[in-house]
């Protein structure tokens, strides 16, 4: 194996994580800030790829001096990359459960990774599109992501990016199976595409199972929010590739990218027959979520979900301004437990937490302005 | 007919049977009611498949005693777990892993992206190691003018893969 470059000043390596945890969450990302009036159904498009070193234990066999020797290894060489600048180097053991949970929840790290215990690690681009799992099924699992429906500019960025690492590090590669990994599931090219839907109407008008039904047999994935056995509150899935050997990631891609295409049409024909054959139902929907979101005292996480999903509905149907689609965006995040959790600085009971959830929401939506009807009933 | 099916996880009587279309390619999973509930297949937020595909094919397979040579890892390791022990592993568990390949995949051959510069280095570096035996060949057997021409070869490698190192 070769060393790797070393020399460059790495970013925020002696700073106190919970400095940087905080930093994070209050600098501006990709995914709270940037939604756009263009991601209506596609709220976010994600790639990752599975690497791994080449003559070395994959993370779960591997003794725990060899994981962190490899994790040392690639941490470093992750940094040094020009797309880490002034990003963060967060080895897991650092970071407590609350900012692990965090982390999941912008969807920055899995859940996998969350429990294990050392040897693990992952750095975080300025931005936080940018993210670099070690140590969690494999050596290497990068991630690129970008809000809204953008998968020819999220491969770009993240071909690059394996390219760059590729530099300096050796890839567990055979010319026959590709990019080995540690399940043979990611085989081939290790990529797993998707895009995290909202789909109320198709949800709403019951037609969310077949489309599942369909998607799968198309050999593509369906999954909640977090990822596998997540509940899919808010109306959002998670849609992705399965199969990643015998094709290539373009074609891969495009064919994903089709059939999504195809659902967001389904999504947008279900809204509008929603609205067609009664309007009020669909608009006392939006509007009492309106009123619970302005005062309400009791919200748990699912049903804060449920209500900002109605509320994106009607920001895309004209009811909202455009402006208020990014503060919807921030609030599907922010309105998760550790985030309101890290927000009131301390550690909440659930109980507590749906108190202070609806506190916020209740702030927040005291600046939205009401709901005008009149451009959704045309 | 129906009755004579097994669940693909656990041996009990089949009631969910699931097909998927890849490429032209049927794929079943037969399950029970039991396992279909606990792997998710009825909950409308999704299930994965190949995860289930994977786990479909690992069950039915005879014991076999495969292990890797390099990492220790062997065939009832992966039977628990699903995963292998290191890269090497996909030579040693050649047999187990086609069929396995055929039902999960859209192909048994990796089509796509490789790394170019990875390789490059690979096939540098044993060059590099070839021409270091042949240098200490040449020396051992007194043949000095192919021993220079080696030292000179070799030095040029190494200026190769440095040069390129520092220029990015």
């Amino acid at each position: 194996m070769k060393s790797t470059r070393s020399g460059r000043p790495r970013p925020a390596a002696a700073r106190n994580p919970n400095l940087k945890i905080n930093e994070l969450i209050d600098s501006h990302s990709e995914l709270t800030d940037t939604a756009t009036s263009k991601s209506a159904v596609v709220l976010m498009t994600r790639i990752r790829l599975a690497r791994n070193l080449a003559s070395q234990p994959f993370p779960g066999w591997a003794k725990e001096a060899q994981k962190k020797a490899i994790r040392d290894q690639l941490m470093q060489a992750v940094a040094a990359l020009p797309q880490m600048k002034r990003g963060l180097a967060l080895p897991v053991e650092t970071l407590d459960d609350l900012q692990k949970q965090i982390l999941v929840e912008r969807h920055l790290i899995s859940r996998e990774l969350c429990h294990s215990k050392s040897g693990s690690g992952v750095v975080i681009s300025k931005d936080q599109s940018c993210v670099v799992m070690v140590n969690e099924e494999d050596h290497l699992r990068i991630q690129v992501l970008r809000a809204g429906f953008q998968f020819k500019k999220v491969w770009a960025t993240i071909n690059a990016l394996d390219t760059d690492l590729e530099e300096h590090v050796d890839y567990a590669f055979s010319p026959k199976l590709g990019y080995l990994s540690a399940c043979p599931t990611n085989l081939g090219t290790g990529i797993r595409a998707s895009a995290m839907m909202h789909m109320p109407a198709l949800v709403i008008s019951g037609q969310m199972e077949k489309v599942v039904r369909a998607v799968n047999q198309l050999g593509m994935a369906v999954r909640g929010l977090f990822g596998e056995g997540s509940d899919a509150s808010g109306s959002i899935f998670q849609i992705s590739n399965q199969t990643t050997l015998g094709e290539s990631e373009e074609s891969i891609i495009k064919h994903l990218h089709g059939v999504l295409t195809t659902i967001v049409e389904q999504e947008l024909n279900a809204r509008e027959k929603l609205l067609e054959a009664d309007p009020s139902k669909l608009h006392d929907k939006i509007g009492r979520a309106y009123g619970i979101l302005q005062n309400g005292h009791l919200l748990n996480s699912g049903e804060a979900m449920n209500l900002l999903s109605l509320i994106r509905l009607g920001i895309d149907l004209g009811v909202f301004g455009d402006a208020q689609r990014a503060v919807v965006d921030r609030l599907f995040i922010e309105c998760q437990p550790a985030h309101v959790q890290h927000a009131a600085k301390g550690a909440f009971e659930p109980g507590q937490r749906d108190i202070l959830r609806a506190e916020r929401l209740r702030s927040e939506f005291a600046k939205v302005p009401p709901p005008d009807f009149s451009p959704a009933t045309k | 007919m129906a009755n004579s099916l097994k669940c693909d996880l656990c041996s009990k009587p089949a009631t969910v049977h699931l097909t998927q279309i890849v490429n032209n390619k049927i794929h079943k999973v037969d399950l029970c009611e039991a396992c279909a509930q606990a792997k998710g297949v009825t909950d409308p937020s999704g299930f994965s498949l190949a995860d289930l595909l994977l786990k479909a094919s690992l069950n039915p397979e005879p014991t076999g005693d495969a292990k890797c040579e390099s990492c220790g890892f062997t065939q009832q390791d992966f039977k628990k777990s699903g995963r292998f022990g290191c890269p090497s592993c996909y030579q040693h568990f050649g047999a187990i892993l086609e069929p396995m390949l055929d039902t999960m995949h859209k192909g048994i051959a990796h089509s796509g992206k490789v790394p170019q510069r990875a390789l490059a280095r690979r096939s540098l570096y044993e060059k590099l190691t070839q021409l270091e035996t042949d240098l200490d060949q040449a020396i051992k057997a007194e043949r000095y003018e192919d021993a220079a021409r080696y030292r000179d070869e070799i030095h040029q490698v190494r200026q190769a893969t440095t040069g390129r190192r520092e220029e990015s």
